[in-house]
């Protein structure tokens, strides 16, 4: 076949590297969410420890989907 | 070891004979699909590629039968606790359970092929017989050690019946493209094998290095 | 405190982003137009090396896999999986650019006849079962255990795969995309390596970044269970 004209092809790099791309920054932004998510919860339980020393309690209901 | 895996080779040939679990499925079938291709792509005969395609799919196919239930036995009368506890290398259990799925395949083809012959080779489309038979045997042995080996793997899970087929008919591939590729020319007139060597060696490199991985691996399956 | 990030983890993402974007540079402002294919000839220089480095991926899931079967030790199926994770993610990346390149060079999104492409369909066909297999075990030790098992089948079949599916091309069709193996003129291959690498790089630093993940959520568990247990023995 031959080859496109520079604007029809265009189209289909620019899909190609778009495609390349946004795989990377989905994944990068997810594991980034889920990251800065355990390390909020992970310095709320540290504060917790800190406050009062030997009752300590998880908080009610917290729940973390992890892995 | 070898004398633990004739042993189980033995009890499970047994079984097998008394109570016709795997084989006959197997066998009806491979032979029922080939009625349907008989019927559904409404020729008189087949030759060359088509031919050469449609045995082998529908014998892989078949053979997804033979090793979903290769473990069954073992699964449901508790058979694997006793020859864990016994002091033998758990090797002895894929040899005994690999070299029954190829009596099985080898039973399955000795059906099968004459049905195919019948069904789908016109009447003077075969010669090479004893090519024919070496490339059935050099298959077998590969889908025996891989069927073994995917049917350990899938032992331990609920979907058992989907994981095994999405597990074996990918790995067996490469099977598929040396076996057919290389019974293509028998099925073609005046088909000419020079590239058997080549499907040969693709066959038999394939079942070198599955079996090796499966008697490296096996060990670390099927304990309790 | 923050996150245990992997060791080497800022390092690599630098050394990833710099090559990505001389990478970039390279395809649209150095590399010469292809005379057969056009414009449409650049998609090579993503989907090649994504295709690589996939591949590559999954044979290191499974030497990976082989370590742990052999230490015993857990973090190393934790690499394996997420190297197979990785790949898998960056394998439909390979198929989707895949059908883009096709369209734009044949008219359709997909081929038959390009031995490679077809030959990458199957090997991610099987690695998707990773998932269900994985999930499906309960027990975590047996899980991980037959997890690896089937890593190291899988990165086994990888190579003897494509030898397979290039065998049989190789006597029925002429190989049509002459690109990928044969011989490439000067720039284009010297923009070929450097994309090549950047997607290396960008694999491992992802592969890092997903690892620090997993073990910061494995952290918190720790952390919350001796809470728990710390409550319990007090109140």
């Amino acid at each position: 076949m031959p080859a496109l004209p520079l604007e029809e092809a265009g189209k289909y790099v620019a899909g190609a590297y778009v495609v390349f791309l946004a795989l990377i920054v989905i994944y990068v932004a997810i594991i980034g969410a889920k990251i800065a998510r355990i390390e909020r919860q992970v310095s709320e339980l540290l504060e917790l420890t800190a406050e009062d020393g030997s009752v300590d309690r998880a908080p009610a209901g917290e729940r973390a989907s992890v892995g | 070891m070898i004398r633990t895996a004739a042993a189980v080779l033995r009890k499970d040939l047994r079984i097998e004979w008394r109570t016709k679990e795997a084989v006959p499925a197997m066998a009806l079938f491979t032979v029922t699909v080939y009625v349907l291709f008989h019927f559904g792509l409404d020729r008189d005969s087949l030759d060359g590629e088509l031919a050469s395609g449609v045995l082998w799919v529908t014998l892989l196919l078949a053979a997804v039968i033979g090793v979903t239930r290769l473990f069954a036995a073992e699964r449901e009368q508790g058979g694997l606790d006793a020859f864990l506890l016994a002091p033998v290398d758990r090797t002895a259990l894929f040899v005994a359970k690999a070299a029954a799925l190829f009596v099985y395949l080898v039973a399955l083809e000795i059906v099968a092929v004459p049905a195919f012959a019948v069904l789908l080779l016109g009447p003077n489309l075969f010669d090479g017989l004893p090519e024919l038979i070496l490339i059935l045997l050099l298959a077998d042995v590969g889908l025996a050690a891989v069927g073994a080996l995917v049917s350990a793997l899938a032992s331990e899970t609920r979907a058992r019946e989907l994981i095994v087929p999405l597990l074996l008919l990918p790995l067996v591939v490469p099977l598929l493209i040396g076996a057919a590729s290389a019974t293509e020319p028998l099925f073609r007139a005046g088909g000419d094998p020079e590239d058997l060597g080549r499907y040969l060696a693709l066959l038999g490199g394939y079942d070198l290095v599955f079996l090796l991985i499966a008697l490296a691996v096996f060990d670390f399956l099927l304990d309790d | 405190m923050g996150a245990v990030f992997s060791k080497g983890l800022r390092p690599v993402a630098t050394a990833a982003a710099v090559t990505t974007l001389a990478g970039f540079a390279l395809v649209f402002f150095y590399a010469p137009l292809d005379a057969d294919q056009g414009f449409v000839q650049k998609i090579f220089y993503v989907h090649v090396p994504m295709a690589i480095v996939a591949l590559g991926g999954f044979v290191a899931g499974g030497i990976m896999a082989i370590r742990h079967l052999r230490t015993g030790d857990s973090s190393w199926d934790m690499r394996s999986y997420v190297a197979i994770h990785l790949s898998i993610i960056l394998g439909t990346g390979v198929l989707i650019t895949g059908a883009i390149w096709a369209k734009a060079s044949w008219g359709h999104w997909w081929v038959w006849d390009e031995p490679v492409l077809v030959s990458f369909l199957i090997v991610f066909l099987l690695y998707c079962v990773y998932y269900p297999l994985r999930f499906s075990i309960e027990d975590p030790e047996r899980q991980a255990r037959y997890s690896s098992v089937f890593a190291i089948a899988a990165g086994a079949f990888v190579p003897i795969n494509f030898t397979a599916v290039r065998l049989a091309e190789a006597v029925t069709h002429p190989r049509v995309l002459s690109q990928t193996g044969g011989s490439l003129p000067g720039e284009m291959r010297f923009t070929f390596l450097v994309c090549l690498l950047a997607m290396v790089l960008l694999f491992v630093t992802l592969w890092k970044l997903e690892l620090t993940s997993k073990r910061a959520s494995m952290q918190l568990k720790r952390l919350r269970t001796r809470l728990e247990l710390r409550a319990e023995t007090a109140g």
